[in-house]
């Protein structure tokens, strides 16, 4: 090394001899990796948005929003002289916010009133197989959900697939989202705000209303239209439960059709690709808002 | 009895229906797939064949269990790197920067996307990228499915993990540094030994989703009713199965399909009380 004074470079590699260079690459090499892999995780979401909106966005017109799907036919036609596919999706949407209105209708007041019960029993016994029971409901696949709708609704209850079989479903799917979110988001509220109530004799009734469900409100929101759009895109269950419909329908004991629904649809017939994409970039911007707009609360929250 | 026991009494009942809801989904699953379960026995779990044709009906389920093990493990095998690389980015190079929070929305998003769209994706997109590159004639297949049920996976992966690798004790990771580790010893000696059951959770969790997923992997998987024989081998699924035949399946083919239902409503069953399991025990 020569002569060191306080001018000469030290190297720290000269100082530990144990390789430290190799390990430092090591270290870099692996930051890399991370961030390379990482990259390709999250361009996925580029990639898929990316395509539906290009693929598209040129069937979006005022027609897409207000007219029935065309015919096979008909769409084969607009099809072979270059046009575009006369026709909308207006069954499909009206379809699925039916579906949707009545799945929420069933499963937010039981998915509430669930949360509140394990909320206030959190260390019971039976609180904690509630629980766990939950969490199974929720891991079961949406295909079995659909089956068993189609052996309780289809078959005994509208003998026929429906508005009300498809609703079911979607609901059994919601409501473990909603039981969970709400005990979530009751956990936050800080117990002296509780005891404080409480401390003024406020009836047991009075405190779940007035206190807990307000100051919980924007978790309970959150966990709402998480399962919202979570459920929107589902297509399989919807299969074995409402089928589809050609026209719009509000008799909630007929089928009745959905926005994914129509997607299948479209893609088993080769002349209906180009309203494939068109309805796969609706589906998905709706889903995405209802996304960002729980993202948007759930940071909005006071506590 | 005045209003707060009324609202105590609707609140224990009403938690009623959850129980009413699981007790009568294996009830009606078992009492649909008698028939079938009469008829075929334990064979049912071990034979491969599956021929609709009216006089020779034969079901067994074992082409549909070996397919869907095949995919969800190979989904999980091509999401460990991607799902591990994410967690470690969001909760530890970048935790709690702009890029952490920026990334995390993103895969959330993942998670967001319906599985129809992913199927579209992968039919339109993934499969002729797949033949144009040479891996296979058709596109369809294992291969293709397992790809596809990777990327649904990844925020359900990686979700969890990010909680238990930030939760992993400051101190800990200071010593480290203090005695000389590079940031990769740190992860590989300190964060992981510390995190693993959570990991490892994450990755059983996700693993039960990639066996019950439907749609998108019916339209990659070639809908074939044979065991797969490699990579590129097209199969069937047991969520396939049931979506494609359940529509003019009557009888004894609509019981084998309920079987083949509450097949998986075990399997999903088990392999998520599993995950928790390991959850519970690192509580």
């Amino acid at each position: 090394m020569g002569i060191v004074n306080k001018h000469t470079k030290i190297n720290r590699a000269d100082i530990y001899p144990d390789h430290f260079g190799r390990r430092k690459f090591k270290n870099n090499l692996f930051l890399g990796t991370v961030i390379f892999f990482s990259l390709i995780t999250i361009s996925f979401v580029f990639l898929i948005i990316g395509t539906l909106v290009v693929k598209g966005y040129h069937q979006i017109n005022w027609a897409f929003f207000t007219q029935t799907p065309p015919d096979t036919f008909t769409a084969m036609m607009a099809k072979s002289s270059g046009q575009l596919i006369p026709g909308g999706i207006i069954n499909g949407i009206t379809g699925t916010l039916y579906l949707v209105a009545i799945a929420s209708l069933i499963a937010i007041p039981f998915g509430i009133l669930i949360g509140i019960y394990l909320y206030e029993n959190s260390s019971k016994r039976y609180a904690s197989f509630i629980r766990d029971i939950t969490d199974v409901l929720q891991g079961v696949p949406s295909i079995v959900v659909g089956l068993i709708v189609y052996l309780w609704v289809v078959v005994h209850i509208t003998r026929g697939y429906s508005v009300l079989a498809g609703s079911t479903a979607l609901a059994i799917m919601m409501l473990p989202l909603i039981i969970r979110s709400t005990e979530e988001a009751m956990k936050m509220i800080p117990d002296t705000l509780k005891e404080a109530a409480i401390a003024l004799g406020t009836p047991y009734y009075k405190v779940v209303l007035r206190v807990l469900i307000p100051t919980s409100f924007s978790g309970i929101m959150t966990g709402i239209l998480l399962a919202i759009s979570r459920i929107m895109g589902e297509t399989a269950p919807l299969m074995l439960t409402t089928l589809g419909n050609p026209a719009i329908n509000w008799n909630i004991t007929k089928p009745v059709s959905a926005v994914p629904l129509l997607i299948w649809q479209f893609y088993n017939d080769p002349n209906m690709v180009d309203l494939i994409w068109s309805s796969t970039l609706f589906l998905m911007g709706f889903v995405l808002i209802l996304n960002l707009l729980a993202k948007w609360i759930a940071a909005k929250r006071n506590f | 009895m005045n209003s707060d026991k009324i609202l105590k009494y609707v609140l224990f009942f009403a938690s009623f229906l959850i129980l009413l809801i699981s007790g009568g989904m294996l009830y009606s699953l078992i009492q649909g797939s008698m028939l079938s379960m009469h008829h075929f026995g334990w064979k049912f779990l071990i034979s491969s064949e599956w021929n609709p044709t009216k006089g020779q009906e034969h079901y067994g389920a074992l082409l549909f269990i070996a397919g869907t093990l095949f995919t969800s493990i190979l989904a999980l095998i091509i999401a460990l790197p991607m799902a591990f690389s994410t967690s470690l980015f969001i909760g530890e190079y970048f935790r709690n920067t702009r890029m952490a929070s920026i990334v995390s929305t993103l895969v959330d998003l993942l998670a967001g996307i319906p599985s129809i769209i992913y199927g579209l994706w992968g039919f339109y997109i993934l499969r002729p990228f797949i033949v144009s590159i040479g891996l296979s004639a058709q596109g369809y297949g294992i291969f293709t499915a397992g790809l596809i049920l990777a990327i649904m996976i990844i925020p359900y992966a990686t979700s969890l993990s990010n909680t238990s690798i930030m939760m992993v004790p400051n101190e800990l990771k200071e010593a480290a540094y203090s005695l000389g580790a590079t940031r990769l010893e740190v992860i590989w000696n300190v964060i992981l030994p510390n995190a693993r059951s959570g990991i490892a959770a994450s990755y059983i969790l996700a693993f039960g989703r990639a066996l019950g997923e439907t749609l998108a992997v019916t339209m990659l998987i070639g809908n074939a009713n044979i065991i797969p024989t490699g990579l590129f081998s097209t199969g069937n699924t047991m969520a396939s199965v049931i979506a494609n035949q359940f529509g003019e399946a009557s009888g004894l083919q609509l019981s084998s399909l309920i079987e083949i239902g509450l097949l998986l409503f075990v399997i999903t069953t088990l392999i998520n009380a599993a995950g928790k399991f390991i959850i519970k025990k690192m509580a």
